[in-house]
């Protein structure tokens, strides 16, 4: 018998209670990822909804900031409890990495990915929202291969550098056959006419846009000051539109 | 406990390989576990144990061997091969407790002994692995 790695079947075992699993992508670094991800995760709780938020950017993790997470370390029960921060269950690596770096080359991204969710406890979850990684590397493939289920959120903004990377993500979605819930236009500055154009060709829903909001910045690690910004207005309709 | 999981994980992937190979009566299990999780054997053969369903036939009367596996690095810069213990950064409690929870947080908090680099690999010894079912 081959080497078997039991964490395979840890993360569907993991996962068995989750509803539904809406990543949050774009491939491209500084494109609004975390900030999207957390506020989304924060609208979908004030829904109602019991929702997670598993920060899986593990080389640059910064949800913890932007929800201002404070002391809290999740519990070690049944694996990994997250701690719930305003009414989201969070996980991260930085309860343990604090902020020190984590220079990890692409397997151990992986392996460092599947042993989180193979050990994140989330329990009965109507939505986990996932803050994934930049780029299409590693461990993009990996969360594509292991979580077949979810749902990707695109990120677009009008620069051409940006939609060059989009255009690569929802090529790359295409190709593996995973789901994509729609392109979202983020720091937007008018009407968002090329990334709506991205979405039709690619044939998926172009969910709205959230404006860029020179408010956010300060906002960042409020959770009620962040909903009543511009973009977390925008980002509760989108909330409602992933809801409904 | 964080070994729950992990175990609950080598029990049904276990009971997978059972029903892969047609195995009626799985008679043991070997299980190594990287030093660098330092999860302890007796802590890990009480979690497998606890996970094994009651209404689990096949898995009621398996011995459980487990394998603690020195963990082996080497600094990808300098070259040098070296064990955990060596390492700057190993001892405390922080390292530690992130280490067993994500191994790959050892990049974090342990140095190379030669080069101080956080470039290494780790070649074995790593975390939890399934090396043998057998049945009949």
């Amino acid at each position: 018998m081959s080497v078997l790695d039991p964490r395979l079947a840890g993360v569907r075992l993991r996962l068995a209670e989750v509803e539904r699993i809406v990543a949050v992508s774009g491939g491209k670094g500084g494109i609004g990822k975390s900030v999207v991800a957390s506020t989304l995760a924060l609208a979908l709780a004030e829904r109602g909804l019991a929702t997670g938020l598993f920060d899986l950017d593990l080389t640059g993790p910064c949800d913890h900031l932007i929800l201002g997470l404070g002391e809290r370390q999740p519990s070690e029960e049944f694996g990994l409890d997250p701690p719930r921060v305003h009414g989201v269950r969070f996980l991260s690596v930085s309860y343990f990495a604090g902020e020190r770096p984590a220079p990890l080359r692409g397997e151990e991204l992986s392996d460092a990915l599947i042993e989180l969710l193979a050990v994140g406890h989330w329990g009965p979850t109507d939505v986990l929202v996932i803050d994934m990684p930049p780029g299409l590397g590693d461990a993009s493939l990996d969360l594509v291969r292991l979580l077949r289920a979810a749902e990707y959120l695109v990120l677009a903004n009008p620069s051409r550098v940006v939609l060059e990377t989009v255009r690569r993500t929802l090529t790359f979605h295409r190709e593996l056959g995973s789901r994509v819930a729609g392109v979202v236009e983020n720091m937007s500055r008018g009407a968002p006419a090329a990334s709506r154009s991205l979405a039709e060709e690619f044939g998926v829903p172009f969910l709205g846009s959230v404006p860029f909001d020179a408010e956010l910045e300060g906002a960042l690690g409020d959770a009620r000051r962040l909903l009543a910004t511009r973009a977390g207005a925008a980002i509760r309709a989108l909330a409602a539109t992933l809801a409904a | 406990m964080h070994e729950l999981a992990l175990a609950e994980a080598v029990v049904a992937t276990a009971l997978e390989v059972a029903a892969r190979e047609r195995i009626g009566r799985i008679t043991g299990i070997e299980v190594r576990v990287g030093e660098l999780q330092s999860i302890d054997r007796e802590t890990f053969a009480f979690a497998l144990r606890t996970m094994i369903p009651a209404d689990e036939p096949r898995l009621a009367a398996a011995e459980i061997r487990i394998e603690i596996e020195r963990a082996r690095l080497r600094c990808r810069p300098c070259g040098r091969e070296f064990l955990l213990e060596e390492a700057p950064g190993f001892s405390g409690a922080t390292a530690a407790e992130a280490i067993h929870f994500v191994p790959e947080l050892a990049h974090a908090f342990l140095r190379c002994p030669g080069c101080a680099s956080p470039d290494f690999a780790v070649e074995g010894g790593r975390g939890v692995t399934l090396h043998a079912v057998e049945g009949e």
